[in-house]
């Protein structure tokens, strides 16, 4: 009997690659999502919070983002079942990296907003906008274009740790690949596969950002 | 006899523990236009942004139209008033500023119909009409759909004026507004000031440009170290300085 090519070996693994495929996909789409809503909050207060406001924020973006990924994936599918929060492992890594992503994009945020020159600001002032309309007509605007390429960075660096929830058992891409792989071998292939479904996955939002920074662009 | 248009009363003015405005009165009617001269540091600036309260001020008061600006007293306590108010008193003055500060991320037209829409509320159709009207007035109409990154320093300070005057506030402020500006592109700017001085607008400009000072205003306050040191109409002022302060400083101005 012939051994299978590889293009079959692929095909006949093609259900799990793609439920791990779909699942990398929701597991960072979610903590993206979450992470940008929570980091755009996190860092509005950094700029403009009163001090202990500040303080606090500041205390949980810098203890956060101290932190290695990996020990908060595991921090957060074992601690937390100590305190009576029972997640399960898919939870618990969404929750990991959500606030893992808000860290990063609320200091990305408070970056932004502090290059905007005050004279923006004053200048919206003076027109007599108020403090909300200055922020969505003025500043927004400015510190998306200002914010963009460094999230882009942050929103692929969360596809990359997606991968550290194969060991808390999310079956995820990474693991599905590893477990094909004790099936079938040929792990060189798989693993390839695998590196470039990752790939298409981060060009894709690379090209979603460059859309975006060209709707933006102020020239 | 109505209120003055403007009139400051005592103004004082800290930064830290440095105070910048030491005690400044003055009072203009409607129609009056106004150079505000005097070295650097003496707190021209500081006094324009009290006026428009983009600064705090510890001391005196500032009326506009009678109406009390940034501050209310009750039972004595002087309280600052609250933010929505002092928005809404802001869109009493219009200021033009050195750096032009235009938003980068919209066009001149959309610079200028910004404030008509949210704070004047204007229609879309009627506030693009004005603004339209005043790009016009000083001779951009047709870079209406210019970001400001392709506009030249002058017409960014042309954009920016015409975004103050639009909202027609009752008093307008100018800080140097030539001061970033190449000397070529200096002349422009000061020809619009000049036709809005002519069409009986009410404005405070500090500036550098002695002849413009001159040529443009019915009096002249010179800021000395906090204080006004003297003012008068330019005329006299400029021909006799009565203190030698002032002297001093005219004999190191350029007056071309
Ligand atoms: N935000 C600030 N914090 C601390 N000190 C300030 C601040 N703004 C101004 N000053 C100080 O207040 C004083 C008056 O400044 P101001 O800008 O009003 O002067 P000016 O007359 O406008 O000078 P120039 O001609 O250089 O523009 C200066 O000594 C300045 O250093
Ligand atoms: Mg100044």
């Amino acid at each position: 009997m012939e051994s299978p090519t590889i293009l079959e070996l692929i095909w006949s693994a093609r259900w799990p690659i793609l439920y791990g495929l779909g699942t990398t996909v929701l597991i960072s789409a979610l903590a993206i999502a979450g992470g940008t809503v929570i980091g755009v909050g996190l860092g509005l207060v950094l700029a403009y919070g009163n001090l202990a406001w500040r303080f606090a924020g500041r205390l949980y973006t810098d203890f956060v983002r101290g932190t290695p990924v990996f020990v908060l994936v595991l921090a957060s599918y074992y601690i937390l079942t100590t305190i009576g929060l029972d997640l399960s492992p898919f939870q618990a890594g969404v929750l990991a990296l959500t606030v893992f992503c808000s860290s990063h994009v609320g200091e990305i945020t408070r970056g932004a907003l502090q290059t905007i020159p005050r004279g923006q600001t004053e200048a919206a002032k003076a027109i007599g906008l108020g403090f909300g309309q200055t922020f969505r007509y003025v500043l927004a605007p400015q510190a998306l274009r200002l914010g963009l390429p460094a999230w882009i960075n942050t929103a692929a660096e969360m596809v990359k740790a997606s991968t550290l929830l194969s060991v808390i058992g999310v079956a995820e891409l990474l693991l599905r690949t590893q477990e094909v792989i004790s099936r079938a071998f040929h792990s060189l292939e798989f693993y390839l596969l695998a590196g470039a479904l990752y790939f298409a996955i981060n060009y894709a939002i690379e090209r979603f950002g460059s859309y975006v920074e060209r709707r933006v662009a102020t020239d | 006899m109505s209120a003055p248009l403007l009139e400051i009363r005592d103004l004082h003015k800290s930064f830290g523990s440095v105070e910048v405005l030491k005690g400044v009165d003055c009072t203009v009617q409607a129609g009056e236009v106004i150079s505000i001269i005097g070295s650097s540091g003496s707190g021209k600036t500081t006094m324009l942004r009290c006026v428009n309260m983009l600064e705090d001020f510890e001391g005196g008061s500032i009326r506009i139209d009678g109406e009390e600006i940034g501050y209310l007293t009750d039972g004595g306590r002087r309280r600052r008033k609250p933010e929505r108010e002092i928005a809404r008193q802001r869109a009493l003055t219009g200021m033009a500023f050195q750096q032009f500060n235009l938003f980068p991320h919209m066009t001149a037209l959309e610079n200028v119909m910004l404030g008509l829409t949210l704070v004047k509320k204007m229609p879309a159709d009627a506030a693009r009409a004005t603004a339209e009207g005043w790009l016009d007035r000083v001779g951009l109409l047709n870079r209406k759909d210019h970001r400001p990154s392709k506009l030249s320093g002058g017409q960014l300070q042309r954009v920016a004026i015409a975004r103050a005057i639009a909202m027609s506030p009752r008093l307008m402020l100018f800080d140097e507004v030539t001061s970033a500006l190449d000397p070529e592109l200096v002349a422009e700017v000061l020809q619009v000031i000049t036709d809005l001085a002519r069409d009986g607008m009410t404005m405070l400009i500090v500036t550098h440009e002695m002849r413009f000072a001159f040529d443009v205003s019915n009096r002249v306050i010179f800021m000395n170290q906090g204080r006004i040191g003297e003012e008068g109409d330019p005329k006299t002022m400029f021909a006799n300085p009565s203190t030698e302060r002032l002297a001093e400083f005219l004999k190191n101005s350029r007056f071309s």
